[in-house]
């Protein structure tokens, strides 16, 4: 907590030149493969650019995104991954830091249920997509087989239907990553000082309110980080929906109801040679997360702030 | 670049990620006073532990079943004994075995090439002084934000350009760096060296590099060890750059995965046979070094 404070004032370690030295590897590297490519895209979206006139481009101004934002596909492709971001996030955010509150007491073959929840984490994505598909499938999947023959409920059609596809692509992110949160939560669960919850157990607290007045508060930071984190990667959603569809197209189904963004921007590129526009998309995609981290991390200092205001106010009363 | 990688910036510690040797995780706050666990608690943990591992199980139920049997009314729900046949099919259809060696290389460059220059910018960024750093680092930092899609065009054709497309060092040069891992080196060694023992290094007339090879790199190896862990995890799973840069003829095992499906007719059993072929070898390392894999995603997060 004060390293960051602290190290301001110690560091007064002499550096030279050296010190360029060692961080040029990172940032040279970093330079040619990633932040050039990042300015050419903002470069080529304003061109009118394909595969073969690469080098001949096109200037075309804002016309990618005049393009874009009157396109009927970007505002699916936008919804889309609005819906599927929210169906994946809030759940796996939910379930993960029940679970890892079921992971803090104090158990028995600890490490097993750890090592097991993190196993879908080290499954990778092309591989738990193809094995939920099977799952999926309308006629003869385990998932319809168990919903019609053991529950009695009507088989659903989980690649016809949107809001099914959609909740089936959310399936895969939530089994690949709730996991992992839940240790991250678990992790900043057993930094809450157990004062706090012996102090609240004298006051009558009840388990669910210890948990709520407690442990929640305690872990908003880490709450917070995983909400942005989950939001960039939302926002980019790609190999779940590319391979969930069948003809491994970037369609994101027959009538792309699950086409998002991530998806959109590859078709455009890599399907129909529009490189411009597909660039555009990219730089939109930055813009939205930019907004979107802001946005969180907006909400959760007012949030702060109203708090640290009440607190004060509570104290003067009393 | 991938969005693994910006996962991981969950895991970024505002405090020296320390990984915690065995002896002191009971005395860990948190543990000795957690509650008692009731059987309502390990009901509960068992179920969701049959739901992150039935995905794997019923992959093995499907891989040793033919075709034929797989559609039966009720399906299995018990392996059987077709999966080296399948395994056959699956080998003959999709360049699996090739896949797993580029993948071997791509991950072990792709995690020498993080752990050596992060620790060493980790190193300049926690330790040393010089005009800019401040803004160097944030701007790292800031880069996390940015999607993978961002940067595939140009990089592409860069590719192209150098003649590297459908080659290896195309997916090994991008990911040779991460903004996580400098970031997460520099958290960990801004306190886990002391000043004073590298202020008396340079009394002593060592150069910092000296520095850097006999003091930093004993000291950091914990932290390099989860860094090292987290980015060949995430190299080996990593899929979008791969696919667009590389081929059916020469592909990581993710890529290697989609000659499966192609072909007249896809079949299930060898489909899941295939993917089981390119699992395992993960999951067994997973198995042996779980607990410390689940370790470094801890410390990692600490202070999120």
């Amino acid at each position: 907590m004060t390293a960051v404070v602290e190290t301001r004032s110690r560091r007064r370690l002499p550096g030279g030149r050296a010190a360029y030295a060692y961080v040029a590897p990172f940032f040279v590297v970093f330079a040619a493969f990633s932040v050039y490519p990042w300015l050419d895209t903002a470069w080529v979206s304003l061109h009118d650019v394909s595969l073969s006139t690469y080098n001949h481009q096109t200037w075309v101004g804002l016309g990618n995104y005049r393009n874009l934002f009157t396109n009927s596909f970007f505002w699916n492709a936008f919804r889309n991954t609005i819906t599927i971001g929210i169906i994946s996030t809030v759940p796996q955010l939910c379930l993960a830091l029940g679970i890892a509150h079921l992971l803090n007491y104090r158990l028995r073959g600890k490490t097993f249920f750890r090592v097991a929840m993190l196993m879908p984490y080290a499954t990778s994505l092309a591989a738990a997509t193809v094995i939920f598909i099977e799952l999926f499938t309308p006629d003869g999947g385990l998932i319809n087989w168990f919903l019609h023959s053991l529950l009695h409920l009507p088989a659903v059609d989980w690649q016809g239907n949107k809001w099914a596809s959609q909740v089936a692509v959310s399936t895969i992110v939530t089994w690949r990553w709730t996991g992992y949160n839940a240790l991250i939560y678990l992790a900043g669960m057993q930094t809450i000082d157990t004062a706090l919850y012996e102090a609240s157990a004298l006051d009558g607290a009840s388990r669910w309110h210890q948990f709520r007045y407690v442990t929640l508060p305690g872990l908003r930071p880490t709450i917070l980080f995983t909400i942005v984190v989950s939001t960039i990667g939302a926002t980019q959603l790609f190999g779940e929906p590319l391979l969930f569809d069948p003809t491994h197209q970037p369609n994101g189904g027959s009538e792309h109801q699950y086409q998002t963004l991530g998806l959109l921007m590859y078709q455009q590129g890599w399907t129909y040679d529009h490189l411009g526009l597909a660039s555009a998309t990219a730089w939109t995609m930055f813009v939205i997360i930019v907004l979107a981290v802001l946005t969180n991390l907006g909400l959760a200092r007012r949030r702060e702030r109203r708090e640290r205001r009440w607190r004060h106010a509570a104290e003067v009363a009393a | 670049v991938t969005s693994t990688v910006s996962r991981q910036a969950a895991a970024v510690p505002a405090e020296p990620a320390v990984p915690a040797p065995p002896r002191n995780r009971s005395a860990r706050r948190g543990t000795h006073g957690a509650l008692k666990p009731t059987w309502v608690t390990y009901l509960l943990l068992g179920l969701v532990t049959l739901v992150s591992v039935i995905p794997l199980y019923y992959t093995t139920v499907m891989a040793s079943h033919t075709n034929h049997e797989m559609a039966a009314k009720v399906p299995p729900l018990l392996p059987n004994g077709s999966l080296f046949t399948n395994l056959r099919a699956a080998l003959k259809l999709a360049p699996l075995n090739q896949g797993l060696i580029n993948s071997v290389i791509v991950s072990s460059c792709v995690t020498i090439g993080t752990v050596a220059f992060c620790t060493l910018g980790g190193f300049a960024f926690a330790k040393l002084r010089f005009r800019g750093s401040g803004l160097l680092l944030a701007f790292c930092v800031g880069t996390m934000m940015v999607p993978t899609q961002m940067g595939i065009i140009p990089l592409y054709m860069l590719m192209a350009r150098l003649g590297l497309a459908g080659h290896l060092p195309s997916v090994i040069l991008p990911t040779l760096v991460t903004a996580f891992g400098v970031f997460f080196m520099r958290q960990y060694l801004t306190s886990a060296v002391p000043d004073e023992l590298i202020e008396a290094a340079f009394v002593d007339g060592a150069g910092s590099f000296r520095v850097f090879l006999s003091i930093v790199v004993p000291a950091a190896r914990p932290a390099m060890a989860v860094l090292a862990m987290l980015t060949f995890l995430t190299t080996w799973n990593d899929f979008f750059w791969p696919i667009i840069a590389l081929n059916s003829q020469n592909p990581t095992i993710q890529v290697s995965f989609q000659s499966l499906a192609t072909g007249y007719a896809p079949q299930q059993s060898v489909i899941m046979a295939g993917t089981l072929y390119g699992v395992v070898p993960v999951l067994v390392v997973f198995a042996v070094l779980g607990k410390h894999i689940v370790g470094g995603v801890m410390q990692g997060a600490l202070k999120g």
